[in-house]
């Protein structure tokens, strides 16, 4: 918070190769025909092979093909340029007038731009080549009005992000002009990723300028770009020939290599979330804990984890170091603000870490299994269930509900399709979903969020798990919904007796449906606590106390609510425990 | 396009999503196929409009224009009584619209023959080598994009990743009628390599003389294609329900080919719909390399010709092709994922 969030910017290889390419062209598209254009005009021995007087050989006509070739960049850059002016001018001036559009015309106009964007653009092209003919003039034209639809969509798609922001609206609710609001707010925040289009636009005008000359279209005789070149060299290729063909090739490849780099290399140096990546590795066993590992489950336990360290692969630690232990048909809760390792410990038990970490523990077993080993995962998937905090997004879009419900149960379990789709309708009853039949046959978009969790949790119990692990299975939820999920788990709890792992953020919750609580804090176990004994006066950590208070009860008014600074007093507590320490 | 991934975004309560609630009881396919057609019949209008308007919009006389440098007044004024350019505007256009409803595209000027007959031949050649040419795209680009974003899923193997993304970059940039000129380099003149195929159509040598052609239309949209199945695998695979999925404890196979395929499609399709019917405009260029008589040569060469009839006739046939590409690339899409089908283009 003390820095501003600066971006750096990413200098990458290909953008840096881009740059230099793109800027050597421009030279030899300035400096070239100087020096050249004598040579390139003289009239020698016609179809030469390569040699050192003449390094690519000569055309048909005795020019020298070396020099024609860079001779050609500066009427194929200038062209190129024409081009791209045209169409992002003109798609700049569409794309965020469209915006400024009463809704129904802008969603008119949405449409008949798209309509075009979908017309090859070389089609178009060959259109207005046919209105005006073959020459250099009218095919700049007909690309940069080819380029015009793209260009036009990908502006309007900028603008109507842009547009959102607040400080448009505010602009607006101001009273400021709407030609205002397109100079002063919109294009100032548009102008980067605009130039990243520009430069990816140049590209593709390049090959198809090129495109048009080469088959005759563009630029006429005595001119020459780079595509007049390579047609005029199309007759010695077929006649076995090739080395004429060489020079215009390998430019128009340069050329357009150089552009897409630039374009590329922009893009990725404005994406924040470029080279953020590393590898993950899966939780290794402690150098330390390889001895204790077995020795430390016992009793009724049926998770067991101790010392489980994780940290992401630069070393910063998320989880430092806590065991706990979960008894066979308990629930537990574990508590604590977003970032504080209680979704990461629950997924390391689940082995589902995300990417990018680094986990060891000394132990972790579930049921019998060694979750530090192989496990089976038909083993695992019937033993360990788990039911996800946003219900809009765990399950597959492209699939049915029926299928996915009973994914479980087919591949783990060899059971049939219908056996298994009878398995989950009994499940999809018992949490009260109503019309269990249509819901199989339904895809999830068309599920509300609390049916969507509801069969989550019928999934859940259907192979009868020995525990569920629930994160925070209501947080995307409202009330009333909530209410119904969390009766439906401690049923679950109650009747098949399994145990709970429930990650939640909110204490009242834990407070009413779990036997034990975890309460977490900066990647460490602060306090375990019977819920039962769950208030200010019986905890002991000052952030326990704190989450209690900050908690709001219908007994309270809102104003009463304490706002305690729980590290001073975690602070103060620490320093008078290390003074009775001394003092010992 | 890529605002059509926000479709569904469910609401967090109880209320179920409601968009897809009214069409449920009649199939998506059915509303369809009806916003569909009327979106080509509204494709042929437009580009019956474009096509009339390419004579009308000739700078100048376009009598004069189409006669030629040297052509009298008198002749002048004959084609312009021959071709109806004396009618009023409106009168011209129905004229047109009414022989094409009648299936009379006209008469080539330059080879006095009916320009429907002449489409009719060239028509084959362009069609064949376009669709086969966005098959092959598919089948390739999807697998292999695939296959390295599973394999540099979560920042693996780097090396893969950049060797993929320099080798993918550099044969994009070819743009396709240079890759067609080296094609026929190394296979057909042989140096390097053997002589495989012809490097020009001919009668005599038949289906060969399509691979070249093919092959050099296909590799750069499968580049561009492969990259992005690539980088949406890596979308795909970092989503809760991949994560789900991976929680049910799935086998590899199921999990990329049930699980992700059909999300990374979408998405894939979606983006690359465009470049596919874009490959209709390089088939037209690469023709030209390989002598290949299809509407590409017959295009050009009547530009050049300013054979107007023909002109307008293969724009208003191309304009179709393209259009029904992009349909063909929607239906694919509501197969895999209804959801699409509602979708709007916007």
């Amino acid at each position: 918070m003390t820095k501003n969030p600066v971006r750096r910017f990413n200098w990458t290889p290909g953008l840096i190769v881009g740059i230099v390419l793109l800027g050597a062209m421009a030279l030899v598209g300035i400096i070239a025909p100087f020096l050249l254009s004598d040579s390139a005009n003289a009239l020698g021995d016609r179809s030469l092979p390569p040699s050192a007087e003449h390094l690519l050989g000569t055309d048909q006509s005795g020019h020298d093909m070396f020099a024609r070739s860079l001779v050609a960049t500066r009427l194929t850059l200038m062209m190129t340029l024409g081009a791209t002016a045209i169409a992002v001018l003109i798609g700049i001036v569409i794309g965020t007038s469209v915006w400024l559009l009463p809704r129904r015309g802008r969603e008119i106009s949405l449409r008949v731009i798209d309509t075009m964007v979908a017309f090859p653009g070389l089609l178009l092209a060959l259109v207005v080549a046919a209105i005006l003919g073959a020459g250099a003039i009218p095919a700049v034209i007909a690309i940069g009005f080819a380029g015009i639809p793209t260009f036009a969509r990908l502006t309007a798609n900028l603008a109507a992000q842009v547009s959102q922001r607040e400080y448009v609206s505010t602009a607006r609710l101001l009273g400021v002009g709407d030609r205002r609001i397109v100079t002063d707010h919109m294009l100032p925040n548009m102008a980067e990723p605009l130039f990243v289009l520009a430069a990816s636009n140049f590209a593709q005008s390049l090959t198809a300028i090129s495109a048009l000359s080469f088959v005759g279209l563009g630029v006429q005789s005595p001119q020459y770009d780079y595509g007049k070149l390579l047609n005029e060299a199309l007759p010695s290729l077929l006649a076995g020939r090739p080395e004429q063909t060489v020079g215009p090739a390998v430019l128009i490849v340069i050329t357009g290599l150089a552009a897409m780099l630039l374009g590329d290399g922009l893009a990725a140096a404005a994406d924040p979330r470029a080279g953020r990546r590393t590898a993950s590795l899966g939780i290794r066993r402690s150098a330390t804990g390889a001895a204790a590992s077995s020795a430390s489950v016992s009793g009724d336990a049926m998770v067991v984890v101790d010392n489980l360290v994780i940290s992401t692969t630069a070393g910063k630690p998320l989880v430092k170091g806590i065991s706990f232990h979960i008894n066979r048909g308990e629930i537990v809760g574990i508590v604590g603000e977003s970032g504080s390792g209680k979704s990461l410990t629950a997924m390391s038990v689940a082995r589902l870490l995300p990417e990018g970490l680094d986990a060891t523990a000394n132990s972790m077993g579930l049921d019998n299994l060694d979750l530090l080993g192989r496990v089976d995962p038909k083993v695992l998937a019937q033993t360990l269930s788990l039911i996800y905090q946003d219900p809009g997004s765990t399950f597959n879009p492209a699939l049915k509900m029926g299928t996915q419900l009973t994914e479980v149960l087919r591949t783990h379990r060899g059971q049939s399709r219908s056996v298994a789709r009878k398995t989950i309708l009994e499940a999809l009853r018992r949490v009260r979903m109503t019309l269990p039949e249509k819901r199989m046959g339904q895809h999830p978009h068309e599920l509300s969020g609390g049916m969507r969790q509801r069969a989550m949790i019928a999934a859940a119990m259907a192979t009868s798990p020995s525990l569920i692990i629930a994160d925070e299975p209501t947080t995307a939820l409202d009330v009333t919904v909530q209410a119904e999920i969390l009766r439906e788990i401690k049923r679950l709890n109650r009747d098949f007796s399994t145990a709970v792992m429930f990650i939640s953020h909110d204490i009242g919750v834990v407070k009413a449906l779990c036997d034990r609580v975890l309460v977490m804090n900066g990647g460490e176990i602060v306090e375990e606590i019977d819920a039962k004994l769950l208030t200010v006066e019986n905890a002991t950590h000052p952030y326990t106390k704190a989450l209690l208070a900050a908690t709001p009860s219908v007994t309270e008014r809102l104003a009463e609510l304490p706002v305690l600074d729980w590290r001073t007093a975690a602070a103060e507590q620490a320093a008078t425990a290390k003074e009775e320490e001394v003092a010992r | 396009m890529t605002t059509s991934t926000s479709v569904a975004v469910a609401p967090g309560g109880d209320q179920p999503a409601s968009a897809p609630r009214q069409t449920a009881r009649r199939s998506p396919w059915l509303d369809f196929a009806a916003r569909r057609f009327g979106g080509l019949v509204g494709t042929f209008a437009v580009l019956v409009v474009l096509s009339f308007l390419i004579v009308q919009l000739i700078p100048g006389d376009p009598a004069v224009a189409l006669a030629g440098s040297d052509a009298t007044t008198t002749e002048i004024e004959l084609l312009r009584t021959r071709l109806g350019l004396d009618l009023p505007l409106w009168q011209q256009f129905l004229n047109f619209v009414t022989n094409l409803l009648q299936g009379d595209l006209g008469t080539s000027f330059q080879y006095n023959q009916p320009v429907a007959t002449i489409i009719g031949n060239r028509l084959p050649f362009t069609a064949y080598i376009a669709l086969v040419g966005i098959v092959v795209v598919l089948v390739v680009a999807i697998p292999l994009g695939m296959f390295i974003g599973v394999q540099t899923r979560g920042g693996r193997k780097r090396w893969l990743d950049t060797l993929f993304g320099a080798i993918t970059g550099f044969l994009d940039s070819v743009p396709g009628y240079v890759m067609a000129t080296i094609m026929v380099i190394l296979f057909a003149l042989g140096i390097g390599l053997l002589p495989l195929f012809p490097p020009a159509y001919s009668v005599r040598v038949g289906s060969a003389a399509f691979i070249l052609p093919i092959a050099a239309l296909v590799i750069g949209p499968i580049c561009t294609i492969s990259r992005v199945v690539r980088r949406e695998t890596g979308v795909v695979l970092e989503n809760d329900y991949i994560r789900t999925a991976r929680g049910w404890r799935l086998s590899t196979v199921v999990l990329y080919l049930k699980y992700a395929l059909p999300n990374l499609l979408t998405t894939t399709l979606t983006l690359s719909g465009l470049i596919l019917s874009g490959m209709l405009g390089g088939a037209l260029i690469i023709e030209s390399v390989f002598a290949l008589p299809g509407l590409g040569t017959g295009i050009i060469k009547a530009i050049l010709d300013r054979d107007f009839p023909v002109i307008q006739g293969m724009v208003l046939v191309l304009g179709m092709i393209a259009a029904l590409v992009n349909l063909l690339v929607d239906i694919l899409l509501g197969l895999i994922d209804s959801r699409t089908l509602g979708a709007q283009h916007d």
